[in-house]
Order: C-alpha cells, then structure tokens, then sequence
C-alpha cells in the first residue's frame, strides 16, 4: 500500500463503521494439474519449481491444492495436496511448509502412467474451485497438452469452467511437433477453442519459467 | 414534399429565391418594431437576472468579508488579549522575583551609605593644634643670641625640647593618618557591595523596561485591533496566511510520520483481524484496524495536549475543573503509553513476521542465502521497535499544528471564498453585459437584413419631410412679417 493510497484511504476509513465492507471474495483459489504420464513425468522438477513459485506468491486466505493427471483424473486421489490457507501470517507460513514437504514427498518417485486424462482433472479441478469461496480461480496445467485416453474413458462432453482461469504451463514440444510444428499450433487452438466454450474468462499459456508472475497476473 | 415545393417559379431559382427575399423583407419590415421590441425585450430578460445576481454576490461577497473581518479581529483582540495578559502575567513573575527584595537592599544600601557617612567624618576629625605652640615658638625665635653661654644652653635646651615635642607631634599626626586611612580602606568592600547592589538594580529595571516595551507594543497592536484599522486587519490576513502553511507544512510531515507509522503495524494487525478481509477492492480489513490505532493515538495525543491547555479545540475540556482535567490528562497519557507499548510489540511482530516469511521464501527458493547472524541483524528489530513507541507520542503533537490549521483555516477559507465570489459577480456581470449587446447587435443585423425596405422609407420620407420643414419656414417667416 503506497502513500497515496494511504490518503485515499481515508475516506474509506470514515465510511467502514457505516457497513459499507466489501463483500466479495479477494481470496485466489488455484488448482494445479500436473502431468505426470510418459515422458512428461521426467518434468516434474520444474513442477516443484512452479509449487514453490505459488506458496510464495499465495497470501493468507487462498487457496492451493495441486493434483496430478494419470489415465483417469477425475479422482479425488489424484489430489496430492490441498490447502485453504489461514488468514493470520504466521499460520499460513506454517502451512505452506508442510505443503511443501507433501509435495516433495509427493514427487520424489513419480512414475510415468499410460495414458494422460486431462479434461478429467479439469473437471475435478473445476469442481474444487467453486466448492470454495474463492474470488479468483485459477487451474493451471503443467502438461504438453497432448490428451491420450483408454478406449472407455468417456470425455468428449461439454465441460464447465464458468469464472475460470486456464493457464497451460511448460507446454513442451513433442517429437511429431517437431516435423510439423502445425500440430502444436493446433493443439493449443484446439484447447483454448475448449477451455473458452467452456466458459473460462482467460486462457494462456506460459512457457518461459522465467516469467512464472504471468500465472496469477490477471490480463 | 420535394426540395422545389418551395420554389414559385420551379424552373427558374434565382426568380424564387428574389420573389421570397421580397416577400420576407416585406414581412420582415412590416414586423420591425415588434421585432425590435422583442430583441429589447429579450436583452433586457436575460441580461437583468445576471445583472440582479453578479449584483446579490457582490453583496454577499461584502457580507462575507464584513464578517471575516469581524471573526479576523474578534479572533486577534483575543489572542492578543492572551499574549498581553501572559506578558503581564511574566512582569508580575518578574516584579515578584526581583523587586520583592527591594526594602532589604534599600535598607542594605541605607545601611552601608550611614556606615560609609559615619566613617568619612571620622576620616574628617584631624587633632587640634596645641593652642599656643605658635606663640610659644614665635617667643622662642625672638630671644637673641647675646653669646652667653647660660643663654645658648637654654636654647639649646629649647631646641632639644621642642624637637622632641616636634617629633611626637609628627608621630601623632601619622598615628593620626593611618588611623584614616584605615577607614578609607575600610570603605571598599561597601562601596562593591553598593556597586554591584546597584548594577542589579540596573539590571532588573531594564529587563522591565525591556519586557514593559513588549506589553507597550501588544498594547498598540490591541488598541488597533479594536480600533478595526485596515491595517491591523491586513496584519491578521497575512499573519493567518504564514500560520496556514506553516501548519499545513508541519501536518504534511506528521502525515509522514503517521504512513510510517501504519507500515509499522498493517502487517502484524493482520495477524490479530485476519488478512482476508476486505473494506475497498484494496484496503484490508487489518490495514483499516492499523488506521483506527493511528488515529486513537492521535486523538489521545490531542486530548492530552487540550488537557494540559497548550491547545482550546474542545470548550468541554477547558472549561472542567481542575480535578476532573488532571484525571483526564492522566488517562490520556496512560492510554498514549499503552498505545505506544502495543504498537512497540506490534512492530516487533513484524520483524518477525517478515523473518519468517523471508525463510519459508528461502526454504522455497533454489538458492539459499546466507542469514544475518549477531547484533547487527538485531539493529532493525530493535529501530522498529523504537520508532513504533516514539511515533505515537511524536503524533501526540500534530494537535498544535491542527488547532492553528483549522483558526487559520476560516481566514484562509474565508478570503478565498470572497475571491470566489467575486469573481462569480465579475462573470455573471460580463454575460449580462454581453447579451445585452448582442440583442442590441440582432436588432442591427435585422435592419441590415432589410435595409431595401428601409431606404424607400427614407426616400419617401425625406421629401415629405423636407416639404413640412419648408412649410414651417414659411410660417415662420409670416409671423416675423
């Protein structure tokens, strides 16, 4: 808080005892999936990277719940760790080192699964989200975004994202992307035409780590 | 209805545009004077309520300053009142402390003026003469020296006795002397303690003197205040203006001292209310609790001050007697104590709130930075902590600056609200002036819109006129026949 929002604030002093509160939620709820089939899984080291990003970044009152994506994602088991951090500083440094210490155990032997359910986790992801009570939800996608399901796993259905930001991290290009650089393109237009059906209000993809403050900037 | 609906001879524009020009002006001429009339009519209608009001605020603009000026001197005279009696309050101080001694050193200095007088006459009485050793000496000097030795051995004797008389009389003569001026120097230490007794009479009578100057000059600025002279208004004007900025200055560098202060304790109040609520998009609910302690410190400071009478802003407060004022000065100073205690530990809490945070960051990061160990890590902890107890009694203070910001205040406000004003007056009056000229300009622009009509009026007229004129002369000349 700068000082000429110090002043201006004054008069929303003098106006707080009258109730007039802001009532919406400023709390930021974010689901990261992480891939973790095939090759992919080797990528996990930068996974944990983007984790400690976000418990830095987080303030107390949101929320952080980080799951992975396996053949069927649409579990609650797939879910490694989750928090609603508390509102008092302390406490919620507390908690972001036992989140931490979850996620590394988490992560220290992953083991890469057949096939790679993304809408799955979206859908959990989605759910989880608006269980809470927060303002700004965002579903982070550490994957290439290359979706392989089993033959029974059913997932070509409208899906909601209502008030939710997709963000597609460390979208890394696949062998066949390579020789033709157009499925690329076309998978990531594929998913944002999805994710925007969907009705999320933002899509992006970040692939530089070294910008990871474009996940949580809103545009 | 098509573009030549309106044209009388549809083949030929310019006919129609003539033949209507022709028709309109003859309108136009027959309706002159109802027309002018108008324009008059509308001038008048709307350059009259302009003038009427730029006249009413001009008025106002009067008022206002009639009664600035009865707050400005009615404000002044008491403050000049105050200084007046404070100035003769520190000459009755002064009177009571210097002058109280005043008959001990008058009977000092009485005293020692006797002592000195008594010793002078004694220095005055020098031992009488034997009364006949003239004589005695001239009988001596007469007998002549015949040779005889009977003779010569008397005087011989004479003379042996008369030098020994000699010599004791020169002995008492300087016995005499000394004894003299023994008391002559037995006058010193009299005449230095009369000396310096009168240098600070001196001295007390000219700080009198020096603060009697003052009370003279307080005096005169009263008597003109009372008076109502322009220039003692003008004196007050300016001397609010200097206090005004002055204020204004010293309340920006308390503004500072209170965003400091905030810093100190936003974070750790979160701690305390909880850091996910919101009272604006961007203003906390803890960060409005850190305001709120801010300004009960400041409001403390204030009743503590209005307590201890350095500043009037609360009628209530001057006027409780002595018992009840000491009560609340002491409850105010108690809360202000408490206060600075709690924001101490609240900064406290926010070194070690942020310590923490820099080591989950660091316990997060790839790097590791290495700590701060020993007491020079300890020297912002123990800054915050200080300032976070000093700062509310520093804020204490703004009180002063504020009493004089807001009776500075009304003189400011009021002179730039006369200036306001007047300058409204000055435009209301301008547009009144402006329309009235421009109806004035219509009304010559709807002539010169017929002015074909106009010149065969003149034309006709002229004769007729001319005719009248020459039938005058005519008459005139028959009656002088």
């Amino acid at each position: 808080m700068d000082k000429r929002t110090f002043l201006a604030s004054l008069p929303a002093l003098a106006l707080a005892p009258w109730g007039c509160g802001d009532a919406r939620s400023h709390a930021h709820g974010v689901f990261m999936l992480v891939d973790t089939s095939g090759t992919y899984s080797q990528e996990a080291s930068k996974a944990l990277l983007i984790v400690s990003y976000l418990l830095g970044t987080l303030q107390p009152g949101d929320s952080l719940a980080v799951a992975r994506v396996q053949s069927r994602s649409f579990s609650e088991k797939d879910i490694i760790a989750k928090a609603t951090f508390d509102t008092r500083p302390s406490q919620a440094n507390a908690q972001k080192r036992a989140f931490r210490d979850k996620i590394d155990a988490a992560f220290k032997n992953v083991s890469g699964s057949k096939y790679t359910d993304i809408t799955g986790g979206l859908i959990q992801a989605a759910q989880f989200l608006n269980e809470g009570a927060a303002g700004t939800r965002t579903v982070i996608i550490f994957s290439d975004m290359q979706e392989e399901l089993d033959k029974v796993t059913v997932r070509n259905f409208p899906i909601s994202l209502k008030n939710i930001r997709v963000i597609a991290v460390n979208v890394v290009k696949l062998r066949t992307d390579n020789v033709d650089p157009r499925l690329y393109m076309g998978r990531l237009d594929q998913w944002k035409a999805r994710v925007e059906k969907a009705g999320a209000s933002e899509w992006g993809v970040v692939n530089d780590l070294d910008h990871l403050d474009r996940i949580l900037a809103r545009s | 209805m098509t573009f030549q609906s309106w044209m009388l001879w549809p083949d030929n524009v310019a006919v129609s545009v003539l033949l209507l020009a022709i028709v309109a002006m003859a309108f136009m001429y027959a309706a002159r004077r109802p027309m002018h009339e108008l324009f008059r009519a509308l001038g008048h209608g709307l350059s009259a309520p302009l003038r009427l009001a730029a006249r009413s605020l001009a008025a106002a603009a009067t008022d206002i300053r009639f009664r600035n000026r009865a707050v400005l001197l009615a404000h002044g005279k008491q403050e000049v009142g105050q200084r007046i009696e404070r100035e003769f309050e520190r000459l009755g101080a002064i009177v009571t402390r210097d002058l109280q001694g005043y008959p001990t050193l008058q009977r000092k200095l009485l005293d020692e003026i006797t002592k000195i007088e008594e010793d002078y006459k004694k220095c005055g009485e020098v031992p009488p003469p034997s009364p006949d050793w003239t004589e005695a000496v001239k009988a001596v000097a007469n007998i002549k020296s015949t040779g005889n030795e009977l003779v010569v051995k008397v005087l011989e004797e004479i003379k042996r006795s008369v030098a020994n008389i000699h010599d004791k009389a020169l002995t008492e003569y300087r016995k005499a002397y000394e004894t003299r001026h023994r008391i002559l120097e037995g006058f010193m230490p009299f005449w230095r303690s009369v000396d310096k007794n009168l240098a600070q009479v001196e001295k007390n009578v000219a700080a009198l003197h020096a603060s009697v100057s003052t009370v003279d000059a307080h005096m005169g600025k009263y008597e003109q205040i009372s008076a109502g002279t322009d220039k003692a208004e003008h004196a007050l004007t300016v001397s609010a203006f200097t206090q005004f900025a002055i204020a204004l200055l010293v309340m920006t560098v308390a503004a500072g001292g209170a965003f400091i202060n905030f810093k100190l304790i936003a974070l750790p109040m979160s701690e305390m209310v909880g850091a996910g609520d919101y009272i604006t998009s961007s203003l906390r609910t803890s960060e409005v609790a850190a305001l709120v302690i801010i300004f009960v410190e400041a409001s403390m400071g204030l009743f503590l001050l209005e307590a201890m009478r350095v500043t009037h802003l609360f009628p209530r407060i001057a006027n409780l007697n002595e018992q009840l004022r000491r009560r609340m000065l002491w409850v105010a100073f108690v809360l202000l104590v408490t206060l600075a205690g709690v924001e101490a530990a609240l900064a406290l809490m926010r070194d070690m709130l942020i310590q923490d945070k820099q080591a989950l960051l660091q316990s997060l990061a790839t790097v590791q930075a290495a700590p701060t160990e020993g007491w020079v890590g300890r020297i912002p902890t123990a800054g915050q902590m200080l300032l976070g107890f000093i700062l509310p009694f520093a804020l204490a203070f703004i009180a002063i600056p504020l009493e004089s910001l807001i009776h500075s205040a009304r003189t400011v406000g009021g002179v730039f609200l006369i200036a306001l004003v007047r300058g409204a007056a000055l435009i209301l009056r301008v547009a009144g002036q402006a329309l009235r000229h421009a109806c004035r300009i219509l009304i010559r622009l709807y002539d010169i819109a017929i002015v074909l009509p106009l010149l065969a009026e003149q034309l006709v007229k002229r004769p007729r006129k001319r005719a009248r004129a020459d039938a005058d002369d005519t008459e005139i000349q028959r009656t002088h026949a």
